[in-house]
């Protein structure tokens, strides 16, 4: 388990499930570090594949949606997938009206997330 | 709406700084949730006016410390309003790529303003784009 400021990563071979320690994403020096910690674990960490858990995170901004956006090239770029999970209603109904759902791959649990890495039980 | 029916109002203006802008977010969530507003139509107005406010502070008025943003809420039971300019040189709406588009979809622009649209009941820029009036009316049971 690594600790950074805005995420804490656990990493399982090739791929990293990744928490958010703020229950807001909006902040924007926060974002941008936010950005820069994951972008770090492909960069980096060589890190291919990222679950995104989003459990406890109850609000974001447009501005979150595009780090993730850039995330998701920056993993694809290196043969990688990234995947998303644990997501509330209200922050579901954010990725569903941006067609965002459409861009990635949004899993109900964790261990859904998991499962379709092929990881876990 | 009728004014008499506000149950909270501020009008004033604050610095071009994000720090002020979440303050006065706060400010303003605070009345939302006293007024009753919960759940998903809680989310959509906090949605929308911290799409709005950090826009003008970043976008509208570059964080100038010689500019300020004139922020305008009004909170009844069954209504928010909320109106936000800025001392830019204002936006074209109607000109920003729509981000649900095919060819859009990854490009990083124009979701702030697209999700404003999608959770108020109501929005209107001014004519050069560096105001915006947005109201949400609570859907009746």
């Amino acid at each position: 388990m690594t600790d950074k400021r805005r995420v804490v990563v656990a990493k399982v071979g090739e791929l990293a499930i990744v928490r958010f320690a703020d229950k807001k994403i909006v902040d924007s020096a926060n974002i941008e570090e936010l950005g820069e910690e994951m972008f770090s674990l492909v960069d980096k960490d060589h890190i291919k594949h990222v679950l995104l858990n989003f459990d406890g995170v109850i609000f974001l901004s447009s501005a979150a949606l595009n780090k993730f956006i850039n995330l998701d090239k920056k993993i694809k770029a290196v043969g990688g997938i990234l995947r998303l999970c644990e997501l509330k209603d209200d922050i579901l109904e954010v990725f569903i009206i941006t067609r965002l759902d459409r861009v990635f791959d949004i899993r109900k649990t964790e261990a859904d997330g998991l499962k379709a890495f092929g990881a876990g039980s | 709406m009728v004014e008499a029916t506000w149950r909270w109002n501020l009008h004033q203006e604050i610095p071009s700084s994000k720090d002020a802008a979440h303050e006065a977010i706060e400010h303003l969530l605070h009345a939302v949730s006293d007024a009753g507003w919960e759940g998903r139509e809680f989310f959509h107005i906090q949605m929308a006016i911290e799409e709005a406010l950090v826009n003008a502070v970043t976008h509208g008025n570059h964080e100038s410390p010689d500019k300020v943003v004139e922020i305008e809420f009004k909170v009844s039971a069954d209504a928010v309003y909320m109106r936000v300019k800025d001392q830019g040189e204002g936006f074209c709406p109607e000109k920003l790529p729509d981000p649900r588009d095919d060819e859009h979809l990854e490009c990083t622009n124009g979701r702030g303003v697209m999700l404003i649209r999608e959770m108020m009941s109501q929005v209107q820029y001014n004519e050069i784009g560096n105001e915006v009036t947005m109201v949400k009316r609570r859907k009746k049971d």
